[in-house]
């Protein structure tokens, strides 16, 4: 049976390099495609008629939406080779809940941060960096969320690094200087190539920010 | 051999995520402690145990919590594997019933709010955009008796829990959600045909009762 996989996305989704990730980790080959989300393509609207957004997962021809579906959908059925989920129900609950808690706080958090301003920004940029403490803590003395290679919370979260300029200059933030933990972390998960070649440049994200900004009427 | 103390579950009767993990605990047949909660006067133990969130249900296992309804209730299908599975087995099975199960948690909660919560137009929209979200459910149930297909399951008990505040809701917002959506309504009953549902599933007016008095805690009108 042919394994054919094609992955619709958008380059500077972290939702969308959340499954690159995963993929890269599992050695599988695949068919990537950029999306122009204000001109969707049919086939996105055909394989994602519910919610219409990116990633989504095409495994011989059908679907998975919501990145961290197909993040475990991956880990199921490539499940010969480098685990993303622990093996452990408990510790599977627990990797669970903090992939949630990512999903829950850092990008809203972190949009109040590069789309408001005044007191709202300013709860925006508490609320964001309050939650990356709260991931250093979780991270403890480990050197990733998965133990000793990257797992679900790591796969999870780091794509939201690339994010880090923009968050640090339409915040007035300095994530290092807060959260030197979290910066020593994500840097790690760069030095895997399944993570530096999923994640694009800071810059061009940055870059695709100031565009999206002036779109929607922000300065 | 278990015994009560092994498993606890920190809940609130008239929480639709609480009952999501009292109706897997059920179709486990396992025994467990409940701690019923007060939600405006929280307890120790359960901001110990959910210091993250301090919200309901909060299962505890041999101790350890596992806080948010829908991995409980995963945790539950993997600890107690040898009976009632409520997650498919198949891998593509397993992400589409995710998939609807999610798509249940981040619609339909929110919905059903903008129906008790809002006045005038914003309660219209809402009212809409609640009665598409149950119709675009009943598209997908199909002619399948539950979600899960013969067998009832993880979208089942992911959704089944919200008939409960339907009659609320409907008053409140003065519609009918049987005249709209009369498909969902005989899938809930069929649902309610369960022991582990018809146990759970608290009377409808006292949750009618229970949201005008949490509506006037929080100062809704």
């Amino acid at each position: 049976m042919a394994n054919e996989v094609t992955l619709l996305d958008f380059w500077p989704s972290p939702f969308g390099m959340r499954v690159r990730i995963a993929l890269a980790e599992k050695g599988i080959k695949y068919e990537y495609k950029d999306e122009d989300l204000r001109n969707k393509s049919p086939l996105l609207l055909k394989m994602n008629p519910v919610h219409k957004k990116i990633p989504v997962l095409i495994h011989n021809g059908k679907p998975i939406c919501e990145s961290l579906i197909a993040v475990q959908y991956i880990d199921e059925v490539w499940s010969d080779r480098s685990p993303l989920l622990p093996s452990d129900p408990y510790q599977r609950s627990q990797a669970r809940f903090w992939a949630d808690f990512v999903d829950k706080k850092i990008y809203d958090a972190g949009r109040k941060v590069w789309t408001t301003k005044g007191e709202e920004q300013e709860a925006g940029k508490k609320e964001f960096l309050d939650a990356l403490k709260l991931l250093e803590e979780q991270l403890g003395d480990k050197p990733y969320f998965g133990g000793d290679n990257i797992g679900y919370v790591d796969v999870s979260l780091v794509p939201f690094y690339s994010w880090f300029k923009a968050y640090e200059t339409f915040g007035n933030i300095n994530i290092e200087k807060e959260c030197p933990k979290f910066i020593a972390w994500a840097k790690r998960c760069l030095q895997k190539e399944s993570v530096s070649k999923s994640l694009p440049d800071q810059d061009k994200v940055y870059g695709f920010i100031v565009e999206m900004r002036k779109k929607i009427g922000l300065e | 051999m278990e015994n009560n103390n092994e498993v606890v579950l920190l809940d609130l009767w008239a929480s639709m995520f609480g009952m999501r993990v009292r109706i897997a605990l059920a179709e486990k047949g396992i025994k467990y402690e409940y701690i019923e909660q007060d939600i405006w006067n929280k307890s120790d133990l359960l901001l110990q145990m959910n210091p993250v969130q301090k919200k309901v249900p909060v299962l505890i296992h041999k101790g350890k919590p596992i806080c948010e309804s829908l991995i409980a209730v995963q945790y539950i299908d993997e600890v107690w594997n040898d009976r009632s599975p409520l997650l498919p087995s198949d891998p593509y099975a397993k992400s589409q019933a995710r998939f609807w199960a999610d798509y249940v948690d981040k619609k339909i909660y929110d919905l059903a709010k903008k129906v008790w919560a809002r006045k005038g137009e914003e309660q219209e929209a809402g009212k809409k955009e609640f009665i598409e979200a149950l119709q675009l459910l009943e598209a997908e149930l199909g002619d399948k008796p539950f979600f899960g297909g013969d067998k009832f399951g993880f979208v089942d008990i992911s959704l089944v829990t919200f008939y409960s505040w339907f009659y609320a809701v409907e008053t409140i917002g003065n519609f009918s959600i049987e005249s709209e959506c009369p498909k969902f309504i005989s899938w809930a009953k069929r649902c309610l045909q369960k022991e582990s549902v018809s146990s759970t599933l608290p009377n409808s007016e006292r949750v009618y009762e229970f949201l005008l008095d949490a509506k006037k805690r929080l100062g809704i009108e």
